[in-house]
């Protein structure tokens, strides 16, 4: 919203301030404002009135005339002239030689082949309006040769506020309320708005008029008639166009301006089309036509103005086409009124279709403003237009009141909430300059919420605390720290468990993190041959791939691993997130967190990277947790799972996740010649896993005997089983040294570590173990190797 | 015999200036201090001597089997040294132009940025609390003071989902659980509340280069006896200079927000130009950083948190507008994208 300097400085005297100053101070205590400030009128000088007193055709051009004009100093000027609307008696702005027009300096030189000393402007030359069908046309009575900006109020300070910053001030619509805001942070005096009392029509009669639903809150009207003016005064349509607004008619400007300097929007409708005013809504749906000649659909939400059961308006939105004001309209029907602001902005989002009047009233506009605004009304028109009658008495129905808002304080609980020390007269003061009713007893105070701010603003004590910090100023605020007492601070489980994984992964694995979407992607997932699973969905997604949340993330992971496939023949992802697995027994999404790791290899082969993977898991959960992971067998269920290797994680009591190989059909559709394996944990359970902690065990001070021993074997399992069912002291580890397999089957090198704590071992005790171990292997026919 | 010892140092001499290895002078050793060796012969030949003579001559031998030995070791000395300086002549010089392998994985932005912030609250007592990312209408806006007609829970906001619930829209939406959480330890203990609540958010909107559907935000919440504006503008301060790493300035603005009364937005000194004014700040000198507040005496209500008795302070700070103001990402959608050729380059700096 665009806001004049000029304008608002008619509530308040601001003069002697700096307005800059000012308007900063406006954006730190009431309502952003943009960073660009306009000095309307400021590259405009030596512009005068003149009287064009002849007026002849170029002899070679169609466009262009030959005027001679009086610029007040009684000699006539030549001036060469574009314009259409050129004629003799007519007064205009005219930039004498030596004028600034925004970057043009006004020099007497010869135009199509005759002197030209000066320029007749348009308006839209001048910057006071978009007009430029021709030159300004000046009819008020004016002496030629006065500066036209001791005429008219062209040099003005224009601020933008962001209208965001608004949404909860209904009162700040208008700049009446602006101007408010301004003499409470000037410490000046706000003035009264002038008004026509309208008692005076008390024996005219009314206007028929009836609210039927009550999302009206309040519906005043008046009638009046022959108006002889249609053009507004150059003043009120200079500041209607600085504020963003552009002249119609003088009706329309006025109710505009209206708008725009109290925040009541307003509506006059041709009293011919609309002499039985009904404010309901409709049982139907049907389409109705807006004055913009656009058809909308009207449900039976939409609180409708009617003309008995015909609709002539939408409510708070916009007139109808019919109900228009039009040429040969004598008799107008004003509208002023308040509708409920929830239902006037579903109906705006329903219609798709904002308007000024609209978005003020849903920001609950102070229905106590409609009589008041007409009394206005009546007021600016007939001062311009003194011909105008009242043809109605004031006609108001007030269905829906607010209460009044009286709230209690005292002077510990702004300093409690405040921090600081203010005075009660700056309390009283301030609260007073925004209009609130106060009365202090003590360092007690009683207040009355001023009815533009009780509509939904200002309804508890903290909202009273807002109005006083804020025009005491948070820059002049004393800053300190709370007096708050000492106590340890635990960092929970699941964090901390969250955290070493991605060091364990990103230190020691050099692994990427990357973060994904919570939703499957269909167009993605299908064209890696991945299924989409059912699953919880959104209902109000615009985007129909992204419908289904996500069960697990490595089809997401596998979906970036595509992505990336160029980026190096090795690499690995993983991340932290979230997956929803259906629907708990109470109904809620069952959201897990999960820990999903990618790996992806071109130079080693899938077992190869398998085994990388198991032992990256089991290195994390030792280091984690000092716990040993198991893997089970497990079964696939899903597309992008390998049937044979896919392993169960358990660790502790509880399967904590898998481990799986990629099915081939999703990995040779990222990539032919690649290894693509993939685990995903249960951070939750991995954080709940209980820490085997660290047991130290004295290092033996003897020798140790290291002992390899190879078998003919498949599996590592039956040689492990053999070592364990032997049970002895001696052996304090054991590894896999070698695979290998040749022609003649696969064999398994081991690798056992003796050594005995008190003394050095002898070779007969340690071949007394390994000859056991051999023993028990042989019992199930798995031999020594040669 | 006296000749003879002469000789023979003239002829160690000799020899051992022609010695090159270790294993020609092991040779020498035993030639001369070896069993069979001439200098052990010599004192084997005094065993036929007898007298003063044997007494003299058997001082001089032992001094010469002592200087044969001093010798020999010098030349040891000096040989492993040449031994040595052969290695090291032998090795090249090596390429150091040849570039390093970075061989290095990497953290996503938003974990290295919210390990910063955590490292710093955490400093300051704060604890850190983690959510779920689908919540219900309650968590996120009754529980928070927006009424149903209220604008943000427009449905093109809010991803909603078929059983009611909702992907949160703001970290705020946890506030009420931590409130529930720790109220009895405010209330029996006097601890105050002091917490951050990192989290992924979702809105329902369009994707560009400014706009995520999701995206990471900080709360924290402070409550407690007497806890004031005050408070809020100098802890705001602080934190934001800790986190910038750098004196910042901060000003307060009015700001509107249902969950907080008064609620501010928060301007800081524009990190580029300082304040004078650049096209970063659009030559205001101020970046709008975080809003900010005092909680709303009705959220404290449904925490269970009495509001005549505690008061208390909300901020929330945008991390993925953090990260992209820390490393200068400028497409947000670049964050979520996976791409390793992003992603590699953030590793961890602390």
């Amino acid at each position: 919203m665009f806001l004049s300097m000029n304008w608002i400085s008619d509530y308040v005297d601001l003069s002697g301030l700096d307005k800059r100053e000012l308007i900063s101070r406006f954006s730190l205590s009431t309502a952003e404002v943009e960073n660009e400030i306009f000095y309307k009128g400021s590259d405009l000088r030596g512009v005068v009135v003149a009287e064009i007193k002849s007026v002849e055709e170029h002899p070679e051009s169609k466009k262009l005339h030959l005027l001679k004009v009086d610029a007040g100093a009684g000699e006539l000027t030549d001036v060469v002239c574009g314009a259409p609307n050129v004629r003799v008696g007519m007064k205009t702005a005219f930039a004498k030689v030596g004028a600034q027009i925004g970057d043009i300096t006004i020099a007497p030189r010869k135009l199509a082949g005759f002197p030209s000393n000066g320029m007749c402007c348009s308006e839209k030359e001048l910057g006071i309006s978009d007009d430029h069908s021709g030159i300004m046309e000046i009819t008020d009575d004016v002496s030629l040769g006065v500066d036209l900006k001791e005429l008219y109020q062209i040099d003005d300070i224009v601020f933008e506020v962001d209208n965001k910053s608004l949404t909860n001030r209904p009162d700040l619509w208008g700049h009446y309320g602006i101007a408010r805001e301004f003499a409470a942070i000037s410490g000046r005096q706000l003035k009264h708005l002038e008004v026509i009392d309208l008692s005076q029509y008390d024996s005219l009669p009314g206007v028929d008029m009836k609210i039927e639903n009550k999302l009206c809150q309040r519906y005043s009207c008046l009638k009046f008639e022959n108006i002889s003016r249609n053009v507004s005064p150059v003043n009120m349509r200079i500041r209607l166009y600085y504020c963003g607004m552009r002249a119609i008619n003088l009706l329309a400007d006025l109710t505009n301006y209206l708008m725009l300097e109290m925040g009541q929007p307003m509506h006059a409708f041709d009293s011919r089309k609309v002499e039985k005013i009904r404010v309901k809504c409709f049982d139907k749906p049907f389409v109705f036509r807006t004055l913009d000649g656009v058809d909308r659909n009207i449900d039976e939400n939409t609180l409708m103005i009617c003309n008995g059961d015909t609709p002539v308006a939408i409510a708070g939105i916009m007139g109808g086409l019919d109900s228009e004001i039009v040429g040969d309209t004598t008799t107008l029907t004003l509208e002023s009124a308040t509708f409920d602001a929830v239902s006037v902005r579903k109906s705006t989002v329903r219609l798709s279709h904002r308007t000024d009047a609209s978005m003020r009233y849903e920001k609950c506009l102070d229905p106590e403003m409609t009589v008041k605004a007409i009394a206005r009304f009546v007021k600016l028109l007939m001062d311009i237009d003194g011909g105008v009658r009242i043809v109605s008495s004031l006609t108001d129905e007030y269905a829906v009141k607010f209460g009044q808002v009286k709230l209690d304080f005292d002077k510990a609980y702004v300093n409690r909430y405040t921090g600081i020390e203010i005075s009660n007269e700056h309390i009283i003061n301030t609260l007073r300059s925004l209009g609130f009713g106060v009365e202090a007893t003590g360092d007690e105070f009683h207040v009355e919420v001023p009815s533009w701010r009780a509509t939904k603003d200002v309804t508890i004590k903290a909202d009273i605390i807002e109005e006083i910090t804020r025009i005491y100023g948070y820059d002049n605020f004393d800053v300190h720290t709370t007096k708050a007492p000492l106590y340890p601070v635990r960092a929970y489980e699941e964090k901390t468990v969250e955290d070493k994984i991605k060091d364990v992964l990103v230190k020691k694995y050099a692994l990427h993190e990357v973060h994904s979407y919570i939703w499957a992607y269909y167009d993605e997932y299908k064209a890696l041959g991945i299924e989409i699973e059912d699953n919880v969905k959104l209902v109000n997604s615009t985007n129909p791939n992204i419908e289904t949340l996500r069960k697990s993330m490595i089809p997401t992971q596998l979906c970036q691993i595509k992505s990336n496939f160029q980026y190096a023949s090795d690499f690995g992802i993983f991340e932290v997130g979230r997956v929803v697995e259906g629907l708990t027994e109470e109904n809620l999404c069952n959201e897990r967190k999960k820990l999903a790791i990618t790996l992806f290899s071109k130079s080693k082969t899938t077992q190869e990277l398998y085994f990388e993977l198991r032992d990256m898991v089991a290195v994390m959960a030792d280091d984690i947790k000092h716990t040993k992971i198991f893997l089970n067998k497990k079964e696939a269920v899903h597309s992008y799972q390998h049937l044979k290797n896919l392993n169960a994680v358990v660790a502790g009591d509880k399967e904590i996740g898998e481990l799986g190989v990629v099915h081939p059909t999703v990995v040779k559709k990222i990539d032919k010649k690649a290894a693509i394996v993939y685990a995903e944990l249960d951070v939750e359970e991995l954080a709940g896993v209980a820490n085997g902690g660290i047991h130290y065990e004295e290092p033996s001070r003897f020798p140790e005997m290291t002992i390899d021993l190879s078998f003919v074997c498949d599996t590592f399992a039956p040689v492990l089983s053999a070592i364990k069912q032997v049970n002895s002291e001696l052996v304090k580890k054991v590894d896999v040294l070698d695979v290998y397999s040749d022609e003649n089957g696969k064999s398994i090198t081991v690798r056992m570590l003796f050594s005995h704590s008190e003394r050095t071992l002898t070779r007969e005790e340690v071949t007394q173990v390994t000859d056991k171990i051999i023993s028990i292997l042989a019992k199930d026919k798995i031999e020594l190797k040669n | 015999m006296e000749e003879k010892i002469l000789r023979l140092k003239a002829q160690l001499e000799e020899e051992l200036a022609k010695v090159k290895d270790v294993a020609e002078l092991e040779n020498i050793r035993v030639a001369y201090l070896g069993k069979k060796g001439s200098v052990t012969e010599l004192l084997k030949g005094l065993k036929e001597l007898s007298g003063e003579g044997k007494k003299t001559l058997g001082q001089k031998v032992n001094i010469l089997k002592g200087e044969v030995a001093g010798k020999i070791d010098d030349y040891k000395v000096k040989l492993a040294e040449a031994e040595i300086l052969k290695e090291i002549n032998a090795m090249p010089e090596f390429d150091m132009s040849i570039p390093a392998k970075l061989e290095r994985g990497s953290y996503h932005p938003i974990t290295l940025v919210q390990r910063e912030c955590e490292k710093i609250f955490k400093s300051m007592g704060f604890t850190v609390e983690d959510y779920s990312e689908v919540v219900s209408e309650y968590e996120c806006f009754e529980s928070l003071n927006i009424p149903k007609h209220h604008p943000a829970r427009d449905m093109q906001d809010t991803y909603y989902l078929e059983n009611g619930q909702l992907l949160k829209t703001q970290t705020s939406a946890a506030q009420n659980a931590i409130y529930k959480k720790y109220k009895d330890a405010l209330v029996n203990e006097g601890k105050p509340i002091k917490a951050i609540f990192p989290g992924r958010c979702f809105r329902n909107e369009a994707t560009d280069a400014c706009h995520e559907n999701t995206f990471f935000q900080m709360e924290g919440v402070m409550v407690g006896k007497d806890i004031s504006i005050s408070n809020l503008i100098f802890f705001m301060k602080t934190m934001l200079s800790e986190v910038f790493r750098r004196d910042i300035k901060v000003r307060l603005r009015p700001g509107f927000f249902p969950f907080v009364e008064p609620g501010f937005e928060l301007d800081i000194n524009c990190l580029i130009c300082g304040g004078k004014g650049c096209p970063s700040c659009k030559h205001s000198g101020w970046l709008e950083l975080c809003p900010c507040g005092m909680i709303h005496p009705e959220v404290l209500k449904a925490g269970g948190i009495d509001p005549e008795e505690y008061t208390g302070f909300a901020f929330g700070l945008g991390l993925t507008r953090l990260a992209m103001m820390k490393y200068g990402i400028k497409d947000i959608r670049d964050l979520n994208s996976g791409n390793l050729k992003s992603m590699e380059q953030f590793t961890d700096g602390e």
